[in-house]
């Protein structure tokens, strides 16, 4: 197990949103977590990537506890993209990719070579050398999204856990940026964890899905296992089809709703 | 095609040849395993800047009641007599001073608006300045003339140290009051504009108190003023500053990392909320140490990280042309309090509120452009 969540209790405040949570995450797997709006999956992701401490329960990396290892040791191995990033006003796009190589560094050890060669070769597999001296504002949305993966790639973990990297996307892009996640799975053999809202995507790309809600997992496992048509009026309310789908033979939900029932 | 993909956590041979992904104006400096970024246009940038704030001290020695040449001033620091006392214990003084304390809230501002992520957050927002005057001025109010007057022991000691300790428990008050489970950039900028409204207006209130004379002589310091300022500001000044600056440049990259959100600042390694309160811890200082020694001088801390930001084309503040703007227009500035009315001396702080005060109007309209397009 790389990453795992042990009976953990999250919530802001005094609102509690996940309670008694189990999950593991294996290496080399791409896991994608799904669910309704207000499930607690993005809070789970947050969790998974120390960005917000268990009030109860434990997360671990590698077997230990991720609240005890040092931030910027956790930051070489595991990448967090948030969801919908900010970055400042007026920065370029390889400014961006290169603060990815922040754990790496120290006051005297600023840019090294292995820094420049990361980041060269995170902005060549997001497609962006060119791009490397445009303003992030200046982007399409699409380019822009490769620009932060590219940043959580020259950071140069094995693990990455994505945030919705799809919002705000059109179909496209959200694909360009899937194939993106694949390719990191394919040959890199990175693990991924992430959020997505598109349940055919996510079968699509994803090794295990797992469904959530009212903060707890209903179900863990293949896309084909978990996304079926009971799961899918259970987590969802969601009165759907489940078929194959043509091209990839992953399940394809097609929801009734009432127009056509 | 799609290039070959590196293995995670893998060190690149030296053979590879990734093309450069910096801009032509950065160069890498490496040494074994010691390597630096040197940027030329800051690099450049400074350097003019330090001959500026030479030329403006070396104008500084010449220009006053008896005016110098250049061959008197050098002859005058060397030898005594009434030049040499003018120029050492007069001139000289006051213009590091001014130098020292305009580096400082330049410095101090780069950092706030850094933590900010605002252009137009300024150190007066941590409470400093304000908590500063509240302290002064009640202490002249009330014991002004009891004390030895404008030049006895408590102008010369007791003031400063009163200013520092009324900065830091301003600075206190605003940061208790803003924090909640962390440090949010916004909720500082709002509840710091809070205390700095209540404290400016006891400020008032207190000088309202006072007697005539007691009150003009504390509107003198909370417009900020270096008139008289002699060695005993400069030493305090140097040492809080050669201390603060490297502790400053320390935390440069985490300051840059910080102006992203905060859950991609955590997912750096950076431990934000531990960064954000050192840095503020000091800005803080810088700001209460030239608060005690100058007084409250608006509008540097304001201004010249913004200006350095247009000199070197950055994407943020960069710290140490911040500081060497905030030292050039303090001293540029203080000339021109000594001069333009001469013999009448204006607080330095009056010279760089009337050259601020369009400025700020200048972002304000600027801001509110970018917000429409």
């Amino acid at each position: 197990m790389r990453l795992q969540a042990v009976d953990v209790r999250l919530g802001y405040g005094d609102r509690v949103i996940v309670d008694g949570l189990d999950l593991g995450i294996e290496a080399g797997t791409v896991t994608t977590i799904i669910g309704p709006n207000g499930c607690g999956k993005s809070t789970l992701l947050r969790a998974l990537g120390r960005l917000l401490r268990p009030s109860g329960g434990e997360v671990l990396l590698d077997g230990k506890r991720i609240d005890k290892m040092p931030t910027k040791e956790v930051a070489k191995v595991l990448g967090v993209l948030p969801q919908a990033p900010t970055a400042p006003e007026g920065l370029t796009v390889a400014d961006l990719v290169a603060r990815g190589r922040h754990p790496h560094q120290t006051w005297y050890r600023q840019w090294s070579s292995d820094d420049e060669s990361a980041v060269g070769e995170a902005l060549a597999m997001t497609g962006l050398h060119d791009l490397g001296e445009r303003p992030l504002d200046e982007l399409s949305g699409g380019q822009r999204q490769r620009a932060w993966i590219s940043m959580a790639l020259a950071q140069g973990t094995d693990l990455l856990l994505l945030d919705e990297p799809t919002t705000f996307l059109d179909l496209a892009h959200q694909v360009e940026v899937l194939e993106l996640v694949r390719r990191l799975h394919g040959e890199l053999g990175r693990t991924v964890v992430m959020v997505l809202h598109d349940l055919n995507l996510a079968a699509r790309y994803a090794d295990r899905l797992v469904a959530m809600r009212d903060g707890r997992v209903i179900a863990a496992g293949p896309p084909a296992e978990v996304l079926t048509e009971s799961l899918l009026a259970e987590v969802f309310d969601l009165d759907a089809k489940v078929i194959e789908d043509p091209v990839a033979g992953t399940p394809l939900v097609v929801p009734i709703g009432t127009r056509h029932s | 095609m799609t290039p070959p993909l590196p293995r995670p956590g893998r060190a690149v041979p030296p053979t590879a040849t990734a093309a450069p992904v910096r801009p032509p104006h950065e160069r890498p400096l490496r040494v074994g395993p010691v390597s630096w970024l040197i940027r030329l246009r800051p690099a450049a940038v400074a350097l003019v800047l330090l001959a500026a704030v030479t030329l403006l001290m070396a104008l500084t020695m010449r220009i006053g009641d008896i005016p110098l040449t250049v061959p008197e001033v050098f002859r005058a620091i060397t030898g005594d007599g009434p030049e040499h006392f003018v120029v050492m214990e007069l001139r000289l003084p006051r213009a590091l001073t001014g130098a020292l304390v305009g580096a400082a809230l330049a410095l101090a501002g780069a950092i706030t608006q850094a933590i900010a992520r605002n252009p137009l957050a300024s150190p007066d927002i941590l409470g400093v300045t304000t908590g500063a005057s509240v302290a002064v001025v009640a202490a002249i109010v009330a014991a002004g003339s009891t004390a030895g007057g404008p030049s006895g022991a408590l102008a010369e000691v007791g003031i400063p140290l009163l200013a520092l300790v009324g900065g830091l428990a301003g600075a206190l008050t605003v940061y208790l009051l803003a924090w909640r489970r962390g440090l949010d950039g916004y909720r500082l900028v709002l509840v710091g504009i809070g205390v700095t409204a209540v404290f400016t207006n006891v400020k008032y209130w207190l000088l309202t108190l006072g007697d005539v004379n007691d009150s003009s002589r504390a509107m003198v310091w909370i417009s900020g003023s270096l008139n008289g300022r002699g060695w005993e500001h400069v030493y305090p000044t140097a040492l809080a500053l050669a201390v603060l600056v490297p502790l400053a440049l320390l935390g440069t990259r985490s300051l840059g990392a910080l102006r992203f959100g905060d859950d991609t600042v955590t997912g750096l390694g950076v431990r934000t909320n531990l960064a954000r309160g050192l840095m503020i811890l000091a800005a803080v200082l810088l700001a209460a140490v030239a608060t005690a020694s100058a007084g409250p001088i608006s509008f540097v801390a304001l201004a010249a990280p913004q200006i350095a930001l247009r000199l070197t084309g950055a994407a943020q503040p960069p710290l140490v042309v911040s500081a060497l703007t905030g030292a050039v227009l303090t001293a540029a500035a203080d000339l021109l309090a000594r001069t333009v009315f001469s013999p009448v001396e204006l607080p330095v702080g009056v010279v760089t509120a009337v050259l601020g005060a369009p400025y700020l109007i200048y972002l304000l309209v600027r801001a509110r452009k970018e917000a429409r397009s």
